[in-house]
C-alpha cells in the first residue's frame, strides 16, 4: 500500500487540510494595502491547493480500489486501513481495559463520499472568491471543517468518529455567523444548538455500547457475540435497544435533516455564505445518513426491521413536506431562491431515507448513490444562486427574468443542474431515484406511489424556477449598462473562477448519468453485504447466543 | 489511652508526613514577615509563596504513595487527599502568577503582602481539608479556609461591590458553618464518636437511629455544600464571584471548590458506607433507610440545571462564569451520586480539566479587564479582531466549558457519563447531556460578541505583554492535549481513588 512517513493514505486526506490550516494561520495578514492584497491570494491558493491535493488523493483512492472487497462488519474487507493505538490502560477499576485505537479504513459506503467530500471541498474553495473580509479566518475554519468531514468518513472507531463529528461543529457556527447574511446569529446559533442536542444522544449511546462490548471499535459493536449478558444492550429486539436506536437516530436524524427536525436547515443555508451553503448541502447532510447506515443499521438490525415502516415514513414525510415546502416559496413569503433549494434538500434527503429503509439492494444502492449524486446536483445549484447573488445582491425570485439572454454559458449550466434534480433521465439524479423507487416499492408500494408524488411537485417548483428567472423578460433594473452609481446590477456571464467551479460538477451529473456503474460498481460488494448482514447475518449470529 | 511513648512514635510518624502542609504554614509565616520587613517591595511575598508551593510540590512527591492516619486519626495522607493536593497546589500557583499580571490589585498602592500571604494561608487550609477526618479537623480547616476567603473578597475595599461581597460571603458562610456544627453536635451525641473511622463503626453496628442520623447528615451536607455551592446553597456565589478580584474569584471556582468535594466525598464515604460488604455496590446499604443517592442526584440535577438556565440570562462575565461553576458542581455531583470507584475518578479527572479551562476562562477575562476595564458581555463585542490570539485561547476554554471534543472539558464529562451510565442511572445522565446542550448557548453569547458582531468596525489592537502570554499559552495548551491524549491522567486518577477507610 502506497504510504508516506508511515502513513496511509487516508490519514493523509483527513488531516492535509488541517496542515493547511497550520500554514494560514502561519502567514500574516499583512501590514499595507499592498501586502495585504497578497497574503489574501496567498490564503486563497494555499487552500486551492490544499483541497486540490486531497482531490487527487481521493482520485488515486478510487482508481486503486479493490471492488472485490466487502467490509461492513469484517475487518479484512476494508481498504487502505490505518490503525495506531491511541489510548490503552489497562486493569482500570470499572473500565477494566480501556482500548481506544486511532482505526480508519473504507468500504463501499464510505469510498464514494470520501470521493465527494473531496470534490465538493475542492469547487466550493472555488467559489470561495466571493467572500473578501476576513480571509485567514475563513479559510483556516473552511480547512478545519473539511477535516472534519473527512475524518467522519473514514473514522472505523466510534469514539474517533465523534471526535470528528463534534470537530465540525465550531467551524461551521463561525463560517454561518461571521460571513454569513442579515440573521446569521441566529443561524448560526440554531445549527449548533440542534446538531450538539443530537450528538449527545449519540455520545450516551456511544457509552452504553462501549460498556457492551468494551472498545470502541465500530466493528466489534457490530457483533451481537461479542456484546456482554450484563450490558442493557444485550439481547435481541429489547426495550433498551429500541431506546438507543431511537436516540442515535434522532441524532443523525437531525443532521440529515428529516421532517420534523429540519427547521435548521432553511435558516442555515439562507444566512451562510455560498461556499459554505456548498458544502453543507453537499457533505454535512450525508453525515446524517453515512452514519445510520455505518452505525445504526448493522449495530441494531433488530430494531431497523421492528421499525422499518417508520422510518420508511419518516422518509416520505421529508420528500412530500419538503417539496411542498418548496413549492410554497413560489406562493409566499419573500420568495427567497436560495431556501427553495433549501427544502428541496429536504426532500431529496428523504429519498436517501426512503431508499435505506427498504432494507433491499437496490434501494440501499439507490440511498448510496442519491447521496452522491445530491451532493454534486445540489452543490451546483447552490452555486448557481451564489453566482446571481454576487451580481445582484438579491436572492428574490421575483428579482430575475430573461437571463437565458444575457447569460448564456451560465444558463446553460444551470438548466444542467435543475433538470438532474427533477430527475431528468440521462442525468444523474435519475439514477438514483429509480434505483429507490424499485428498491422501496418492493417492500412498500403505497408509500413509494405517496413517494412518487415528490417528482411531479419537485418538477414543479425547478421548472417554475427556471422559467421565472431564466426567460421572460428583463426586469427594469436588469436592463441598459452596469453602472455601480444608479445601482444598475451586472449581468455579465460567468468567470473564469465560477466556470471552473461548475463545469466538473456538470461533467460529473452527466456522466453519471449516462455510465452509473462507475459508482454502483464501487459499492456494490458493500451494500449486498450489507443488506445480507442486517436482513439475516445479525440475526444468525444473535441466535447463536 | 494510649502511652506516652506510643504517642510520641506516633507524633513522629506524624510529623514526618505532615511535612508538605508545614512547608505551606512555613510559607506564611516567612510571606509575612518578608512583607514587614521589605515594606516597599509589592512583588516579594509573592515571590516567597511561589518558591513555598514549589517546595511544598517537591514535598508532596518525595512523600510517596502513603495511606495511613495521622495525628490521633485526625488527618488522613492516601492517595486521594494527594490527589487534591495536586489540584489545589497548581491552581494556587496559578493564581499567584495570575495575581503578578492584574491591573486591579496593584492599583491604588495596595499593600499586596497580606493578600498573597492570605493565598497561603487559605492553601493550607484546603490542604488540611483534603485529608481531614475528625469532624472537628473538617470544621477548623473549613474555617481557615474561609476566613482567608472572606478577608481575599474584600480585598478592593474600597470598591463597593467588593466590600459587599464579602460581607455577604461572611454572613452566609457563617450561617451555614452554624447548621454544620450543629449537624456535627447531633452526629456526636448520636454515635459518641468526631472521629469518621468510630462513626462508621457505631452506625454500622446500629447504635444510631436513622431519623437524627439523617438530620445531622444533611446538615452537614448543607455545610459543606454551601462551599461547593450546590444548590439551594448558592445564593452567595453570583454576588461574591462578582464582587472579589478575578484572581479571588479563579480560586474560589477551583480550588475551594476541589476542597469541599475532597471532604464530601470522605465524609459520604467514611463515615456512611459498609465497607465491610463484600459487593463494591451495596455501599450504601448502611443507610439503607434513607435513599442518600437519590437526595444527591436530585441535589445535583437542581444544581446544574439552575446554574445553566440562569447563567443563559447573565451579561456579566465574571456572573455568568459564577453560574456556569454552580452547573459544573452539579455536573460532578453526579459522580457523587454513583459514588464507585469509577464515579471518584471521574470527578477526579474532571477537577484537573476544570482547573485548566475554568483558571484560563477567568484568566482571559483578567487580560481583558486590565486593557478595557469592564467584565461586561457588551464590551466584548469586536474583541476578537481587536486581540485574535487571546479571543481564540477564550474560545477554546469555552468549548471545553461546553464539553465538545476535541477539548478537555469533553474528556472530563464524557467519563462523568460513563460512570453514570455504569451505574444504571441513564436519567441522570440524559439530564446531564440535555444541561451542556443549554450551557452552549451562554458559552456561545460570549463567543458571538467577541467574533460574529462588531466585524465591520474599527479595530484598535490591544497588545499584552509576552509574560501573560506565555502563561495563557500554559493553560490553552493542557486544555487542548488532555482532549486528544488524556492516558495518563486516566491512569493517574484512577490511581487515587483509593481513601483510607479504617481498619
Amino acid at each position: 500500500m502506497f504510504q508516506i512517513f508511515g502513513i496511509g493514505p487516508l490519514t493523509w486526506i483527513t488531516f492535509l487540510p488541517l496542515l493547511g490550516m497550520v500554514l494560514i494561520l502561519l502567514i500574516p495578514s499583512g501590514k499595507d494595502e499592498r501586502s495585504k492584497d497578497v497574503s489574501k491570494s496567498m490564503f486563497r491558493w494555499v487552500t486551492i491547493i490544499f483541497t486540490f491535493l486531497q482531490l487527487l488523493l481521493a482520485i488515486w483512492i478510487y482508481a486503486n480500489y479493490n471492488y472485490h472487497l466487502a467490509g461492513i462488519n469484517d475487518p479484512k474487507g476494508f481498504q487502505f486501513v490505518d490503525k495506531f493505538k491511541w489510548i490503552y490502560l489497562w486493569g482500570l477499576p470499572l473500565l477494566g481495559n480501556v482500548r481506544i485505537d486511532y482505526f480508519v479504513g473504507i468500504d463501499g459506503i464510505s469510498a464514494p463520499m470520501v470521493l465527494l467530500t473531496a470534490i465538493v471541498c475542492f469547487v466550493a474553495s472555488f467559489s470561495s472568491f466571493s467572500v473578501t473580509k476576513a480571509l485567514k479566518g475563513y479559510f483556516a475554519m473552511y480547512l478545519l471543517l473539511d477535516a472534519g468531514m473527512m475524518g467522519v468518513f473514514v473514522s472505523l472507531d466510534f469514539f474517533l468518529f465523534y471526535v470528528f463529528w463534534e470537530l465540525m461543529l465550531l467551524p461551521m457556527y463561525f463560517l454561518i455567523g461571521i460571513w454569513g447574511g442579515p440573521r446569521k446569529e441566529y443561524a448560526a446559533i440554531k445549527f449548533f444548538l440542534y446538531t450538539l442536542f443530537g450528538s449527545v444522544f449519540m455520545l450516551l449511546v456511544m457509552i452504553a455500547l462501549f460498556f457492551a462490548v468494551g472498545s470502541f471499535n465500530m466493528l466489534d459493536m457490530m457483533d451481537p457475540t461479542k456484546y456482554n449478558p450484563n450490558s442493557i444492550l444485550f439481547g435481541v429486539d429489547t426495550t433498551w435497544r429500541y431506546i438507543a436506536f431511537f436516540a442515535l437516530f434522532v441524532g443523525f436524524a437531525i443532521k440529515i435533516p428529516s421532517v420534523p427536525f429540519h427547521t435548521w436547515l432553511p435558516d442555515a443555508h439562507v444566512e451562510a455564505p455560498t461556499p459554505i451553503s456548498v458544502i453543507l448541502a453537499g457533505v454535512l447532510l450525508k453525515m446524517g445518513t453515512y452514519g445510520l447506515m455505518r452505525i445504526s443499521w448493522p449495530m441494531f438490525p433488530d430494531a431497523v426491521k421492528q421499525f422499518q415502516w417508520f422510518i420508511a415514513l419518516v422518509g416520505v414525510v421529508s420528500i412530500v413536506y419538503g417539496a411542498l415546502c418548496a413549492l410554497g416559496q413560489h406562493r409566499v413569503g419573500k420568495r427567497d431562491f436560495k431556501k427553495l433549494i433549501a427544502y428541496s434538500s429536504v426532500s431529496h434527503m428523504g429519498f436517501v431515507v426512503l431508499g435505506m429503509a427498504a432494507l433491499n439492494t437496490s434501494g440501499m444502492e439507490g440511498a448510496i448513490l442519491q447521496m452522491f449524486n445530491h451532493g454534486t446536483i445540489t452543490s451546483m445549484l447552490f452555486m448557481v444562486v451564489g453566482v446571481l447573488y454576487d451580481r445582484s445582491h438579491t436572492r428574490g425570485l421575483d428579482d430575475f427574468g430573461g437571463m437565458a439572454n444575457k447569460m448564456p454559458i451560465y444558463t446553460g449550466l444551470m438548466t444542467i443542474s435543475f433538470m438532474a434534480a427533477i430527475g431528468l433521465p440521462g442525468l444523474s439524479g435519475f439514477v438514483s431515484e429509480i434505483l429507490v423507487f424499485l428498491g422501496s416499492f418492493q417492500t412498500y408500494p403505497t408509500l413509494t406511489i405517496i413517494a412518487a408524488t415528490g417528482i411531479v411537485l419537485g418538477a414543479g417548483y425547478m421548472l417554475w424556477t427556471l422559467q421565472k428567472v431564466f426567460f421572460g423578460n428583463v426586469p427594469e433594473k436588469w436592463a441598459g449598462p452596469w453602472d455601480p452609481t444608479h445601482k444598475k446590477y451586472k449581468t455579465d456571464d460567468l468567470n473564469l473562477v465560477e466556470f471552473v467551479a461548475l463545469a466538473p460538477l456538470a461533467l460529473i451529473i452527466i456522466y453519471l448519468g449516462i455510465q452509473p456503474n462507475a459508482m454502483l460498481g464501487l459499492m456494490e460488494k458493500s451494500v449486498n453485504h450489507l443488506i445480507y448482514f442486517v436482513n439475516t447475518g445479525w440475526w444468525t449470529m444473535s441466535a447463536g447466543l | 489511652m494510649i502511652p506516652i511513648e506510643q504517642f510520641l512514635i506516633e507524633l513522629k510518624k506524624s510529623i514526618i508526613l505532615f511535612q508538605p502542609e508545614t512547608a505551606l504554614v512555613v510559607t506564611f509565616l516567612v510571606a509575612l514577615i518578608v512583607d514587614l520587613i521589605f515594606l516597599k517591595s509589592k512583588n516579594i511575598s509573592g515571590i516567597i509563596l511561589l518558591i513555598g508551593f514549589i517546595v511544598t510540590g517537591i514535598l508532596l512527591i518525595t512523600a510517596g504513595n502513603q495511606n495511613s492516619v495521622v495525628f490521633t486519626k485526625m488527618l488522613a495522607v492516601d492517595p486521594f487527599s494527594k490527589f487534591f493536593k495536586w489540584v489545589i497546589l497548581i491552581s494556587s500557583f496559578i493564581v499567584v502568577l495570575m495575581s503578578f499580571l492584574s491591573k486591579e490589585l496593584y492599583e491604588k498602592d495596595r499593600r499586596l503582602g497580606e493578600y498573597f500571604s492570605l493565598i497561603a494561608g487559605m492553601t493550607f487550609g484546603m490542604f488540611l481539608l483534603a485529608g481531614a477526618s475528625n469532624l472537628i479537623m473538617i470544621y477548623l480547616a473549613i474555617e481557615t479556609m474561609s476566613i482567608s476567603s472572606y478577608i481575599l473578597t474584600g480585598f478592593t475595599k474600597e470598591i463597593k461591590r467588593s466590600s459587599e461581597a464579602s460581607l455577604k460571603y461572611v454572613i452566609f458562610g457563617a450561617v451555614s458553618s452554624g447548621l454544620m456544627l450543629y449537624g456535627i453536635s447531633i452526629l456526636f451525641g448520636l454515635t459518641g464518636s468526631l472521629n469518621l473511622y468510630d462513626i462508621n463503626y457505631a452506625i454500622a453496628h446500629g447504635k444510631a437511629e436513622m431519623f437524627p442520623l439523617l438530620i445531622s447528615g444533611i446538615m452537614i451536607i448543607a455545610g459543606i455544600g454551601y462551599k461547593i455551592s450546590a444548590v439551594p446553597f448558592h445564593f452567595w456565589t453570583p454576588d461574591v464571584y462578582e464582587g472579589a478580584p478575578v484572581t479571588i474569584t479563579a480560586l474560589l471556582s477551583v480550588a475551594s471548590k476541589a476542597a469541599g468535594f475532597a471532604i464530601l466525598i470522605r465524609f459520604i464515604k467514611v463515615a456512611f458506607f459498609d465497607h465491610t460488604s463484600p459487593v463494591a455496590a451495596d455501599t450504601w446499604k448502611l443507610l439503607s433507610t434513607i435513599d442518600w443517592k437519590f437526595i444527591i442526584a436530585i441535589l445535583s440535577v437542581l444544581t446544574m440545571t439552575f446554574g445553566n438556565l440562569v447563567a443563559v440570562w447573565q451579561t456579566n462575565l465574571k456572573r455568568l462564569l459564577a453560574y456556569s461553576s454552580i452547573a459544573h458542581a452539579g455536573y460532578m455531583l453526579m459522580g457523587v451520586v454513583v459514588m464507585t470507584d469509577a464515579g471518584v475518578a471521574s470527578i477526579l479527572i474532571y477537577f484537573v480539566v476544570y482547573m485548566f479551562m475554568n483558571l484560563g476562562a477567568f484568566y482571559v477575562i483578567m487580560l481583558f479587564a486590565n486593557k478595557i476595564g469592564s467584565e461586561e458581555l457588551d464590551d466584548y463585542t469586536g474583541i476578537g479582531y481587536r486581540s485574535p490570539l487571546l479571543a481564540v485561547c477564550m474560545v477554546i476554554f469555552l468549548i471545553s466549558l461546553t464539553g465538545i471534543p476535541p477539548t478537555a472539558g469533553f474528556i472530563g464529562k464524557w467519563y462523568l457519563f460513563i460512570a453514570v451510565i455504569n451505574s444504571n442511572y441513564i436519567w441522570l445522565a440524559v439530564v446531564g447531556v440535555l444541561n451542556s446542550v443549554v450551557s452552549l448557548f451562554y458559552y456561545a453569547k460570549v463567543i458571538r460578541n467577541m467574533f460574529l458582531r462588531g466585524v465591520d468596525q474599527e479595530h484598535e489592537p490591544l497588545s499584552f505583554s509576552p509574560m501573560s502570554i506565555v502563561m495563557l499559552l500554559l493553560l490553552v495548551i493542557p486544555t487542548l492535549v488532555l482532549g486528544i491524549w488524556y492516558g495518563p491522567i486516566l491512569y493517574w486518577a484512577n490511581k487515587s481513588v483509593g481513601l483510607f477507610l479504617g481498619n
